[in-house]
């Protein structure tokens, strides 16, 4: 069952085209990664999903209502947290978030003051004198001490110090278990890898790329470093071999997945001596679609390593 | 539909709370100015004769041209003397606090990005317009109610609670308007300072529409919203209907914003915005070139604003002039000199308001440092091989040299309005004269900004009460005869009254020193002391 469904979301400022027939679903109970380049339309994408702007082509529904009309109906099980906030000076962190509760008209209590203790937040304080990163937390807060069934995070941990951003984790796993569905956009490709059961890729304003991190997995390559008993001779000729590189003794490339089965059968042939294989990370991913070229592959498995 | 305006009610509360200080500062400003004056009236004119003497001196098309028409010259009560000389002035101070609360929770929260995070929960799209509108206007309704029954209150004979009620329902009024006009401009501008401008500069021109059609053509002042407001005749003839005209045009412009605001995009404006340079120009390459070319579009704006005042003011000395030629008797005017015409002894006046209008752009130019520091836009700037005082020295000469260009501007341009409508034109070398006389006081309060830049950055705003001190001393001070040594406070009191006084020197001199000595402080301060970002 899907929570959020967005088809060819097309938006234009001017002339300018920011997004250009976007698709989108974020199941229930599922965290869904979405990344891009600066630039890319993801924010964008967020703004027309909350209601905020307005699309010039396509359509995209929350719960099963439209994002533009039902706009009101939605948010008030909808939790977002900007990457940027600004908040208003003279009022303190804690008058902020009991503002953003009583407009949602839920909270739980004893949830937001468990998470001012655990973000570690003086809610005392006037906003303005908060830095990027307790500002951050002020919106985290109310986001989380919510009922809100879509958490709608933009760049969330931006500013925040490592132990923030584990704490932070700590908070979208235990709405995932809630069967509460995220919908996360992040330059921290780690954060996404360690919490998202699907990620889409934008750039230019297209998804080029959706999928679990396993399928994305298939679309690249693996790397390997191999030392063996003898010299493997002609590996460049083989197919879905890519990258090859001689270190000392050992050899390093990559291998396209398809072809893993018979490389591999290659290879052993010559006697291995050590053999150390890691799987395409997300930052492979994303660099090879970003840059549109494998510039990155061609730099050999130490550096993906 | 009922969607669009979803918690509305909740933000005005919400807004309510951030203003909790403000709104009743304005409040009991505003109230507190208008009792006190009041009262004052009564008591330094203590009978029909004094009023009546006074009444003379206010029948000149000077006088009208900075208060207004006065209904009420005839019998010139204490009631009619607020509604000619406190109404007009109190009113526009009413609509500039409306246009910066508008504003404030407007497009600079969008600007800002916290409108996005109200949109985001469940508030309707139009919810942030109608909270902000609703709260402004509760802020002008219960503004009337304090000064409408305060007036009353006050058991002064001549005003009665109906002529009150109108007096604060004409405040109320005109700030609702200028309320709507601002919500207008907060959707066409992209900017807080876009949009504080534009409602300003119809601010502006409503005064100076208001003031030709007071002295020349009256159909012209009912052009002007400020000239509906006087239209009231208040304590004199207590017309309604004009109030109803202004409450009328609000809801049309509150419709307008309504549509506007539905119709664009968060964050955009309607206004194009093109695309700049891609590389700086040469001049850009400076501390100088950037304290520029940040405030190029202000002081361009300003530039013509103050030639427009000029032509404005220099417009009605024509009528000065020949009003003067009918009238012999000359003793009950304002402090009458020998051999000097009154359109002389007014130009002396303008000058001083003149001034003090120049002094605004050229004192915004040494607190824009200070607007930097407190965006965090300053350390990247010393982040570079430049010294503190090579920095605060360039928004020094620029303000120099920009307090030159205001004043020749509008000297110019009161120069050139007044030799084509008067027979006898008054030499530009007299009016240039009378005119940059003024540079050394501009150059006192120049001093006082950089020195709160440099030593107290904190309370800088004050020099701007220091330049609202100066206006009300030397705009007010002869109708409310405030004591000699509170003009004295006042660089501007010092300030020769050329063509009429001679060229004193000595007072020239000592504001000079007391402007370098302000500044060298300033920058010793600057130097010494912790830059906040």
């Amino acid at each position: 069952m899907n929570v959020l469904r967005a088809t060819n979301l097309t938006k234009q400022f001017g002339k300018f085209t920011a997004l250009d027939g976007v698709d989108l679903e974020v199941n229930k109970g599922e965290v869904f990664g979405f990344i891009g380049p600066n630039g890319a339309g993801k924010s964008t994408t967020i703004r027309i999903l909350l209601g905020i702007l307005n699309a010039t082509e396509g359509r995209a529904e929350i719960f099963g209502k439209d994002v533009w009309g039902d706009a009101v109906e939605i948010h008030k099980r909808v939790a977002y947290v900007p990457g940027d906030i600004n908040l208003w000076p003279n009022l303190t962190g804690g008058e902020v978030i009991d503002f953003f509760l009583n407009l949602r008209g839920s909270g739980n209590r004893n949830r937001r003051e468990e998470l001012i203790s655990r973000f570690n937040l003086d809610p005392a304080k006037k906003c303005r004198t908060y830095s990027k990163g307790n500002r951050q937390k002020v919106a985290l807060i109310a986001a989380f001490s919510s009922d809100a069934d879509l958490y709608i995070l933009d760049e969330p941990t931006s500013g925040l110090d490592p132990l923030m951003e584990s704490i932070f984790q700590e908070c979208v796993i235990q709405a995932k278990n809630e069967g509460k569905s995220v919908l996360l956009s992040s330059h921290i490709l780690s954060e996404v890898e360690k919490l998202c059961d699907r990620v889409g890729i934008i750039r230019e304003g297209k998804m080029i790329e959706t999928g679990t991190l396993k399928e994305l997995r298939h679309l690249t390559r693996t790397n390997f470093v191999v030392e063996t008993k003898e010299p493997i001779v002609s590996l460049n000729e083989l197919k879905g071999v890519h990258g090859i590189q001689k270190a000392d003794q050992a050899v390093s490339f990559q291998v396209d997945t398809e072809e893993l089965d018979n490389v591999l059968k290659f290879i052993t042939s010559y006697g291995i001596i050590r053999l150390e294989s890691a799987p395409p990370t997300l930052e492979d991913l994303f660099m090879r679609h970003y840059e549109g070229t494998s510039r990155t592959l061609e730099s050999g498995a130490g550096g993906a390593l | 539909m009922s969607q669009l305006f979803k918690n509305a009610g909740k933000l005005t509360r919400f807004q309510l709370r951030q203003d909790r200080f403000r709104i009743p500062v304005w409040l009991i400003s505003l109230s507190a100015v208008t009792f006190v004056t009041a009262i004052s009236f009564v008591d330094l004119y203590q009978n029909d004769a004094e009023r009546q003497a006074i009444a003379e001196t206010m029948r000149n098309p000077a006088m009208t041209a900075m208060v207004g028409q006065g209904y009420g010259l005839d019998n010139y009560t204490a009631g009619a003397m607020m509604s000619h000389q406190m109404l007009l002035f109190t009113a526009i101070i009413v609509a500039i606090m409306s246009i910066l609360l508008v504003t404030r929770h407007t497009r600079a929260d969008e600007e800002d990005g916290r409108t996005e995070i109200i949109r985001s929960l469940p508030s309707g799209r139009l919810s942030n317009l109608t909270s902000t509108i609703l709260l402004v206007s509760f802020t002008n309704v219960l503004l009337a109610l304090i000064i409408g029954f305060g007036n009353y209150a006050l058991g002064i004979e001549s005003m009665d609670l109906e002529g009150s009620m109108l007096y604060g329902a004409a405040l109320g009024a005109t700030g609702i308007f200028f309320m709507a006009l601002t919500a207008v401009f907060a959707q066409v501008s992209e900017s807080s300072r876009g949009t504080i401008g534009l409602s300003f500069a119809v601010l502006g021109l409503a005064y100076l529409i208001r003031a030709i059609g007071d002295v020349g053509n009256e159909t012209l002042s009912w052009f002007s919203p400020l000239g509906w407001a006087l239209g009231a005749e208040v304590y004199v003839n207590n017309y309604w209907w004009p109030m109803l005209v202004m409450l009328g045009f609000s809801i049309l412009l509150c419709l307008l914003a309504f549509y506007l605001n539905a119709m664009r995009d968060l964050g955009s404006g309607l206004l194009p915005s093109r695309p700049g340079r891609t590389h700086a120009s040469l001049f850009l390459r400076s501390p100088f070139g950037l304290a520029l070319r940040i405030q190029r579009t202000a002081i361009i704006a300003w530039a013509a604003g103050m030639f427009v005042i000029g032509v404005s003011y220099g417009s009605i000395l024509g009528d000065l002039e020949s009003f003067m030629e009918e009238i012999e008797i000359m003793e009950q005017m304002v402090n009458p000199v020998e051999g000097y015409s009154l359109t002389e002894q007014f130009i002396t006046m303008l000058m001083a308001i003149m001034s003090m209008i120049s002094t605004i752009p050229v004192m915004m130019i040494i607190l824009k440092l200070k607007g930097e520091e407190n965006k965090n836009r300053t350390e990247h700037v010393y982040s570079h091989a430049v010294s503190r005082s090579r920095v605060l020295g360039s928004y020094l000469i620029l303000s120099v040299a920009v307090s030159f260009i205001m004043q020749f501007l509008a000297i110019f341009g009161l120069w050139a309005a007044g030799s084509a409508v008067m027979d006898e034109g008054i030499s530009f070398a007299v009016m240039f004269n009378a005119g940059m006389v003024y540079l050394p006081a501009i150059f006192v309060l120049i001093g006082a900004a950089v020195c709160f830049v440099g030593v107290i950055p904190k309370l800088s705003g004050l020099t701007w009460l220091y330049l609202i001190y100066s206006f009300m001393v030397v705009y007010l001070g002869d109708l409310l005869q405030f004591p000699e040594w509170m003009n004295n406070l006042s660089p501007f009191g010092h300030i020769p009254q050329i063509p009429v006084e001679e060229v004193d020197f000595i007072h020239v001199t000592i504001l000079i020193g007391i402007a370098i000595g302000l500044t060298v402080a300033g920058f010793i301060g600057y130097n010494r002391r912790d830059i906040t970002g």
